[in-house]
């Protein structure tokens, strides 16, 4: 008999103020109980829509059949069979819009708590690793194929190759594994160590991760296949920052999102220990609505920022970022200031910044997105006192790739153009998925990419060479 | 872990390093740069590529210990490692049609210099290299900068060798005096490559400076690099670290590279305990 509470069993975060000053984990996680509860509330519905809302296509019903038995490994190993990061996109998916959008509890009540339950079951996992069988490295296919980048596509991509018996081979530009996990994503929502189990357990399948590897300049697309990789797989991720074009955007203390977030995340600088060095603000503008502009706002505040902005053109009903990380943000006490576009940042007679001037917006008619467009209200600028200002206004796909290599063809925003069924670029042996596909998206379709692109990638080395 | 082969002190504040890097050494062409993190805690550096051994996969840097970050890695020795080391990064340096180039380098700039006057003097080119040091006791490179010149200009703040002047004042005295640059290349402290650049300008003689912003990832993706040129934002790891000096906006150079300054006087030194000098 399921359980017919009609809410999710609520999960324990850190209060508002305390974590609003300390980098630590905001949610903490269900416990046993509370999980197996949670987990009793699925009705396991015919159709289970849960599934077809997912990338990874997890098996949710299974899984959360296991929760509610208190088989907790059992559940972990049917998640695990087909998404290769759990831990991470137990965190970070936007549930509300896949599988948890798709719940039929969520019709008169609150969905499953899919997500956080995922989240439990890969945690329960790594505590008790003696529990799990011991990956066992598959037999060698003896076929090579490389991927390039490290992020969540390339990570799943890796994965889904390995275990299939592929020599895989990834090459990672920063120092260490993970892309945006590592460097975008801040700690307090996805815990570094966290993300580094998940590639340990990569390596303990037989993937090898090549660091301090920019292809493009060190090895070229073309110099890896005649190195006898037979596919190639890049997932260089959308890394350049837009900036808007203002007056005023190369005054110390203008950051882009990307800076400001690597400068804490993957270099640690809200460390003491670290070198890397950061602005300590006492009062920020963070310019955008998505997730990212989240991450930077919140993180200046755990650097002790005194007053934090969000300054957002549109209203909070279009606002891209998920509701959950825009009601964290806003109890921790980060000021939405919507409808507000800046129009230029002062400086000071050092060139630092002193104050961002804004012009007030209202929305007219829907444009190509679907989302009434903002126009400014003419002669209501005002001007904003603050000492730091972060544009997280989007990224674009890094050019390093398509410029050096012949054959690979992008879209004019700079996207690699890929067949949708296939995910192979324009180029025959060369396939690429995540945002250096789709533009600045989600981890979690990322991750979906890297796994269509490793079925394809094992369908043409099969078909092709065998 | 990236093996440092040999380690030579070139003066009292500037070191050089020959380190293992096969895959770097196969690909570094003059102009681009290496991004180095010499443990765990450390930041990521940009450096210049001074040398490069595609047999050997070696690469030689040469560096002058002035924050905490290059003390660092001043303290490793030979057969130590460093913890990661990042390249080729940037675009290789490109000369149009050259007959006759000066060279201009300040300070620890020579390093970087020397291997642009050795590649010039190799392709046939006739090399002016004008080098400039405070003082005498902290010349750099002479031996190898006199061997790939047709003249070795050296010039030194206090005239206690060569000639006693800035290295632009001998710039223009060769100008002035016929010489006929078709390009001029500096490489140097960001005002020596402004005031290079404002001595050519009138004379409208194409120079070559060699930027050093600040930077993280050096691929494009911080955006911290950004330099304004001809009004447009550039970034220095992939657009450049070359740019036409008449172009770049060097004051705002000078301001964006103070940035951390009082971050580097105020972060007591994890090495030694004191505190760090700016």
């Amino acid at each position: 008999m399921p359980n017919m509470q009609m809410e999710k069993t609520p999960v324990a975060e850190q209060l508002p103020k305390v974590r609003a000053r300390n980098f630590k984990e905001v949610c903490l996680g269900y416990t046993e109980q509370e999980a197996v509860n949670e987990a009793q509330r699925c009705l396991n519905c015919k159709n289970h829509p849960c599934v077809a809302g997912c990338p990874v296509s997890v098996r949710i019903p299974e899984f959360l059949a296991k929760v509610s038995q208190g088989d907790f490994i059992g559940a972990y190993e049917i998640i695990h069979s087909t998404n290769s990061l759990p831990a991470v996109s137990g965190r970070v998916c936007p549930q509300e819009n896949q599988c948890e959008g798709k719940c039929v509890r969520g019709i008169k009540g609150e969905p499953v708590a899919i997500g956080r339950l995922e989240r439990f079951c890969a945690d329960y996992a790594m505590a008790h690793s003696d529990k799990l069988e011991a990956a066992e490295k598959p037999q060698t296919n003896g076929h090579k194929v490389a991927i390039v980048g490290a992020g969540p596509a390339g990570l799943t991509c890796a994965g889904d190759l390995a275990r299939l018996g592929y020599e895989v081979t990834i090459f990672e530009a920063f120092h260490t594994a993970g892309g945006v996990l590592m460097y975008g994503i801040p700690e307090f929502r996805l815990p570094k160590a966290i993300v580094q189990k998940e590639i340990d357990g990569l390596k303990d399948l037989g993937v090898n991760i090549m660091t301090n590897m920019v292809i493009g300049r060190v090895l070229s697309i073309d110099e890896l296949m005649e190195d006898g990789f037979e596919a190639v797989f890049v997932g260089s991720g959308a890394g350049l920052p837009r900036f808007m074009g203002i007056e005023g955007e190369a005054l110390v203390g203008v950051y882009s999102a990307n800076e400001y977030l690597t400068r804490i995340n993957l270099m640690k600088a809200y460390l003491e220990e670290y070198d890397t060095p950061i602005k300590k603000s006492q009062s920020v503008a963070v310019v955008g609505g998505g997730n990212v502009a989240m991450d930077a706002a919140r993180s200046a505040m755990r650097l002790g920022a005194e007053r934090v902005y969000i300054v957002y053109r549109r209203s909070l009903d279009e606002m891209p970022a998920r509701r959950e990380e825009v009601h964290h943000a806003m109890e921790e006490g980060v000021e939405f200031l919507v409808l507000n576009n800046p129009t230029k940042i002062l400086g000071d007679e050092n060139g630092c910044v002193k104050g961002i001037e804004c012009i007030k917006m209202e929305l007219g008619e829907p444009d190509a997105s679907g989302r009434r467009s903002p126009k400014p209200i003419e002669g209501s600028e005002y001007t904003l006192d603050v000492d730091t200002v972060i544009m997280a206004i989007g990224t674009s796909p890094n050019p390093l790739i398509r410029s050096t290599t012949a054959g690979i063809e992008a879209d004019r925003r700079g996207c690699l153009i890929v067949n949708e069924e296939t995910n192979q670029t324009t180029k025959q042996g060369v396939y690429a998925g995540g945002d250096a596909v789709t533009g600045a998206a989600t981890v979690i379709l990322a991750m979906g990419a890297g796994k269509k692109a490793a079925a394809s990638i094992d369908k043409y080395i099969r078909g092709d060479k065998a | 872990m990236y093996k440092i082969l040999r380690k030579k002190r070139l003066n009292d504040s500037i070191v050089l390093m020959e380190i293992e890097a096969p895959f770097i050494a196969r690909k570094a062409k003059a102009g681009q740069f290496i991004i180095y993190r010499v443990d765990e805690y450390g930041e990521r550096v940009p450096l210049t590529i001074a040398d490069h051994d595609s047999e050997k996969g070696s690469i030689t840097i040469i560096f002058q210990t002035i924050g905490g970050s290059t003390k660092a890695l001043a303290q490793l020795e030979e057969g130590d490692g460093i913890l990661d080391v990042v390249g080729p990064l940037g675009t290789a340096t490109e000369y149009g049609e050259v007959k006759r180039v000066a060279v201009v380098g300040g300070g620890v700039g020579c390093a970087i210099a020397y291997p642009q006057a050795k590649a010039l003097f190799n392709a046939g080119v006739e090399v002016d290299v004008i080098a400039g040091f405070r003082s005498k006791d902290i010349v750099i490179l002479e031996e190898e900068m006199k061997a790939v010149s047709a003249r070795f200009h050296l010039c030194t703040d206090d005239g206690s060798a060569g000639y006693h002047g800035f290295v632009t004042d001998k710039l223009k005295e060769l100008i002035e005096n016929g010489a006929q640059f078709d390009e001029v290349i500096a490489i140097g402290p960001v005002p020596m490559m402004k005031f290079v650049s404002k001595t050519t300008e009138p004379y409208g003689i194409k120079t070559l400076v060699s930027l050093n912003p600040i930077m993280v990832d050096g691929t494009g993706m911080c955006g911290g690099c950004r330099v304004t040129v001809d009004g447009k934002i550039k970034y220095a790891c992939v657009d450049g670290p070359d740019f036409d000096g008449h172009k770049v906006d060097f004051d705002e150079l000078m301001r964006r590279n103070s940035t951390y300054k009082s971050f580097e006087r105020d972060h007591a030194c994890r090495l030694t305990g004191g505190v760090r000098n700016a």
